[in-house]
Formats: C-alpha cells, structure tokens, sequence
C-alpha cells in the first residue's frame, strides 16, 4: 500500500494555494471597461511609440474576417470599438488561461483512461502492473469534469465570452454561425458535455470497480466483464472525444472547421497520458514503491512517447500542409493568426514535441534510462500544455496574449489539484492488480 | 594457430542454449552456431556485441533526408520551377512543406535499402555466394555449434560429448 505522504500533501496545498491567489490576481487586474483599456494602450504607445501602433494595425489584418471588420471600423471610428475589441480580449484572458489548465489536466486522465481501456480491449499482458498508475490517474476524471461543466455552464451565463457563439448578439450578425446553430446552441451544447462526461466517468469508476473486485475474486467473471465494458467504451470514446474536441476547442473558433480535429486532440491526449503515466511510475519506483515494475515497462512506455510523439507531429502537419496548400481564405485565417501573433510558441512547441524526443528517445538504450524519461517527459508535457494553449488562446485572446502570472498560476491551481486527487487514489489500494490473469506474465515482462 | 574445429550437432534449440552458455563458461572459444530459425537469447548467450546497424540506419536517414533536399530544391527551384497552386516558386523555404512528405519518404528508402545492403555485406551474403554451413541439416531441424580446437582436442570432444550433442565432428576450416 501507498501511503500519500506529507511532503507531496505539502507541495500539492502550496501549488492549489499559490495558483488561486495568481488566478484571482489575474481576474482582479484585468480590464473593466473601456477608459482602463484606453489608458492602458496609450501608456503601451507612449513607450514603444511607432513600433507599436504599426504592431497593432499589422496583425488585426490578419485576424478572423469578422475581426478584420472590427479593427476597420475601429480605425476610422479613432480607436473606441477598437479599445472595447482589445477589452474584451484582455477580459477573456483570465479566463482563457483557466480554461488552458482545465482542459490540459482534464486530457491527462481522459487519453489514460483511453489507454487503460486499450490495455483491458487488447488483453494485454505486459501493462498489468500499471494498472493502478493509470486507475489513480484517471480518478482526476470525475473532479475535472465537474470543474469543466461549471466552466461551460459559467461561460453560457455571459461571464466570459469565450465562445463567441454562445452571444446572441452576435448570432444574429453571423450568418455562419447562424447556419450552425442548429448545433451550436448552449442547451444543446451543455447535454452534449453531459453525456461525454457521464459516459467517460461512469466507465472510470466501473473499472475501478471491478479491478478492486478482481484482486480478490475466486474466478475471472469481474475479468471478463471489464473486457467487454472496455470495448464498448472504445466504441463511445472514439465517437465523443472526437465530438468533445469540435465543441470544447474548434468551436472557439466557429468560422474554421478542420476534418481531423478530433484526432489531433487525441493525438496530444494520448502522448501527455502516457507521459503521466511514466512519470508517475518512475515517481513511485524512486520512493521504494512499485517494485515489480522493471526497466522493461518503462521502455515499452518510452517507445509509446517516441510513437505518439511522431504521431502528434504527422496528424499536426496533415492538417497544416492541406490548408497551407489549398490556400482557402477561411481556412486559412486560423494558421495566419498563429504564424503572426503566436510564431515562438507555435513553431516552439514544434521542437518541443517533436524534434526533441525524437533525437532523444531514438536510441533503445536511452528509453531505459530513469532521468532521459523523467527529461523528455517534461519537455513533452510542456510542449503539449503549449499546443493546447495555441489551440484555445489565438481565438479568445487574440494578440493580447502573454505567458504571465494567469498563465503560470493556473497551471499550478490545477497541478495542485491533479497531485491530490490522483496520490490520494493511489493510496486508497494495493498497488499490484493482483487478480489480474495476466499478472505473473506482466511482473516477469522482458523485453 | 591451428583452424581445427569441433562441430558439436543438437536437436532442440533449449540444449543448444545451455550447451553454449557451459561452454563459454568453461572457456572454449565458439567460433559459430548455426541454426535453422533465429533462438532467442542465443546472442547474449555467445556474448556477441550488440548490433551496430542501428546507427547505420540513423546516419543513411540522415543521407537521404540531405539528399531530397537537394534533390527538391534542384528540381522544383532551381531546374523547373513552376506555379503550383500559386505558390511562389522561387524560393525553398516558402515552398518547404511540399517537400515535406518527399523528405520524410526519401529518409526511410534510403535507411530501409541501404540497411539492407549494409546488412548483406557485414554477414557476407551475395548472389551465387556458395552456402557456409557446415551441415545441410542446419536448414532442416538440427543446430550446430562450432568451437575452436586449441591443442586440446581430446579434451574438449569429451567436454562436448556431456553437452547433450548428438553428433560430434572434427574438422579442418
């Protein structure tokens, strides 16, 4: 058994505490009306002089054409639409920055609890003694889907406008969103996040379940129900993750449509799951836990980060390549955002996701080695926190973002809670699925 | 020194690898095994070096990938260049994600054949190369270990002959 101990009670407290006081931070500077954004601009003007104002018109070009508009209007209008579009972005961006962290943490244990159902569809023998790694990891479910859902529901109430659809206001203006709003409506759009959480979490705490009821069971009954769940919840994920990723990310962007959106979520999903689950494990193994977990496991994780990692890039350039070469207006506007206003982390995250763990997983050798793992692992997450910020930010915040005191704290706000949630899961049962059929081929797994 | 070898014959792929794991441990020099499939664990068992041709495979990758970039750029830039799409083609980097997949194809050809190639040469395979086994029965369901005579002839056939071997046989190479 594992015992949550003190000192990482400690560290998760400290992050929760000190991510709450830099999000509230963050929601109490920001802008309240249109005289703060007014004096804001003209103290950035005053210090960065020409440069700036060039800065500001040359990138409100390339925006979505519906902020192209905007920023027309509001040069001839000498700058008070155009001071209300920079306050609504500048609001947007505690909120954006949150919605980044939930979002990421959420994906953690949703892409683990994808790979768990895997490894329970495909029967596999080698990942027994993860399982409760990955169970305690994907508890944070439930605890995130909940902070999501008041998320959504706070966005539909008019407290953030995030989703620019969800403004009647601007609905009404928007004949393509007019046309989508069969679909994109908040009623509809709150069932849908219903019914994917519901689904996901009940799959978690059945699982959860029936491998408690396992360890001590006489027969495989529990064994074999939790094959078929499994499938059947593959069959279920596929569908709404896919869905999940059109309303929770490209929705944010309701003019832009990418075919294979979903997948490119997942691809992110799946690769930082499985770098949590590395992480965590080598964790455990440095505290004397886990045991029976060897070199072997941690390569077979290893070449998963490698794989997915290349996977992630392919899915990332399919989608990029086709819309750099078509060259159509619409489609085009949401990389043309991210090439002007977002190059470093757009480009970085790149070499983040990419090109490092590919020349540092390559070798077999290094997929063994503890710190080569703890390392890339990092860099992976990092670069992964950074593409889902590149994902959500260009259409909430525009070119007001910043990597600041928002960003960084509520990261940490929700660091802080994973740590809990998925330590105190761990020390809640034995750390060996001992009913597992499969548990003396896993234990002694040799690659 | 002497090219006197003792061919030790077995039948079953779990003798053959405890027969070479106690004849490595009493210090005889094996020089071969033959076998009909790959037995695994027989090469940490003969304390063979690990491949190289890992790296081999990394640095043809990197030559084809240098190699379609010359390629594309010579082709599509400087040769032919052409108004595809609309794209400027003047210039390598603006048209970079094109070539891309040609990059990443061009990579894997030259890793996957030249690999090949590197594979063949270092086992000393070619066409109408005459077969090196010593035993047609190493192609059929017999496994041959190959240990080197040094002055100590008798001494290591009677070593071999506790080693569950089925057939013993002194040659000349």
């Amino acid at each position: 058994m594992y015992t949550f101990s003190s000192k990482l009670k400690t560290v998760a407290f400290a992050l929760m505490i000190i991510g709450f006081l830099g999000v509230a931070y963050g929601f109490f500077t920001a802008p309240s009306s249109v005289e703060d954004v007014q004096l804001i601009m003209k103290d950035s003007h005053e210090a960065h002089g020409e440069v700036a104002e060039t800065h500001v018109n040359e990138t409100h070009d390339v925006t979505e054409t519906s902020h192209e508009v905007d920023s027309h209007e509001a040069d001839s209008h000498s700058g008070d639409e155009h001071a209300e579009h920079i306050l609504h972005l500048l609001q947007n961006k505690p909120w954006s920055a949150l919605y980044v962290a939930l979002f990421f943490f959420f994906m953690i244990s949703l892409g683990t609890l994808a790979f768990y159902a895997i490894q329970h569809a495909a029967q596999a023998g080698w990942s027994v003694v993860l399982f409760r790694v990955m169970e305690a990891i994907t508890s944070y479910l439930p605890v995130g889907a909940i902070l999501l859902f008041v998320f959504f529901v706070l966005s539909s109430l008019h407290l953030n406008h995030l989703f620019t659809w969800m403004d009647p206001e601007v609905v009404a203006h928007d004949e393509l969103i007019a046309n989508k709003s069969g679909y994109l409506n908040v009623p509809f759009f709150l069932i849908r996040a219903a019914i994917y959480m519901v689904g996901w979490i009940w799959y978690q705490r059945h699982s959860r379940k029936l491998t408690l009821a396992q360890d001590n069971a006489t027969d495989l009954s529990n064994y074999t129900k939790l094959f078929k769940r499994s499938a059947a919840f593959l069959v279920f994920f596929l569908v709404t993750e896919s869905m999940m990723s059109w309303d929770w990310i490209m929705s944010l962007d309701p003019h832009w449509f990418s075919t294979l959106f979903g997948w490119y979520v997942f691809a992110s999903m799946i690769v930082s799951a499985i770098t949590t689950i590395a992480l965590v494990s080598i964790y455990l193994k440095g505290k004397g836990y886990l045991e029976f977990v060897n070199d072997s496991h941690l390569h077979d994780l290893a070449k998963f980060m490698f794989g997915f990692s290349v996977f992630w890039t392919y899915l990332w350039f399919s989608q990029f390549m086709l819309i750099w070469y078509a060259d159509i207006p619409e489609e085009v506007t949401y990389f043309v955002t991210r090439f002007n206003d977002y190059r470093l982390p757009f480009l970085g995250m790149l070499v983040l996701n990419f090109v490092f763990p590919l020349l540092v997983l390559m070798n077999s050798d290094y997929k063994r080695v503890n710190w080569f793992i703890v390392a890339t692992g990092i860099v992976i997450l990092i670069g992964h926190y950074v593409d889902i910020f590149v994902m959500i930010m260009p259409a909430t915040v525009g070119d007001q973002w910043f990597f600041g005191i928002s960003e960084i704290s509520s990261a940490l706000l929700i660091l802080g809670i994973f740590i809990y949630v998925v330590f105190t899961a761990l020390s809640k049962a034995p750390l060996l699925a001992k009913g597992n059929p499969f548990i003396k081929e896993s234990e002694h797994f040799h690659y | 020194m002497s090219n006197k070898v003792v061919q030790a014959m077995y039948n079953d792929d779990d003798i053959l690898l405890d027969a070479v794991k106690e004849t490595r441990s009493s210090n005889h020099h094996i020089e071969e095994v033959y076998t009909p499939f790959p037995v695994h664990g027989l090469e940490k068992a003969m304390g063979l070096k690990d491949t190289r041709i890992a790296i081999t495979a990394f640095m043809y990758g990197c030559v084809g990938f240098m190699f379609s970039i010359w390629m594309m750029n010579y082709m599509m830039i400087e040769q032919w260049p052409q108004d595809i799409g609309g794209k400027p083609s003047f210039s390598f980097i603006q048209n970079m994600p094109a070539f891309v997949p040609i990059m990443f194809e061009m990579s894997v050809f030259f890793a996957a054949h030249l690999m090949v190639i590197t594979f063949y040469m270092r086992s000393k395979l070619w066409p109408f190369k005459e077969a090196e086994n010593p035993d047609p029965r190493t192609t059929d369901d017999m496994f041959v270990m190959e240990v080197l005579v040094d002055n100590n002839e008798a001494e290591l056939v009677s070593f071999l002959e506790k080693t569950g071997t089925v057939e013993i046989k002194v040659t000349e190479k």
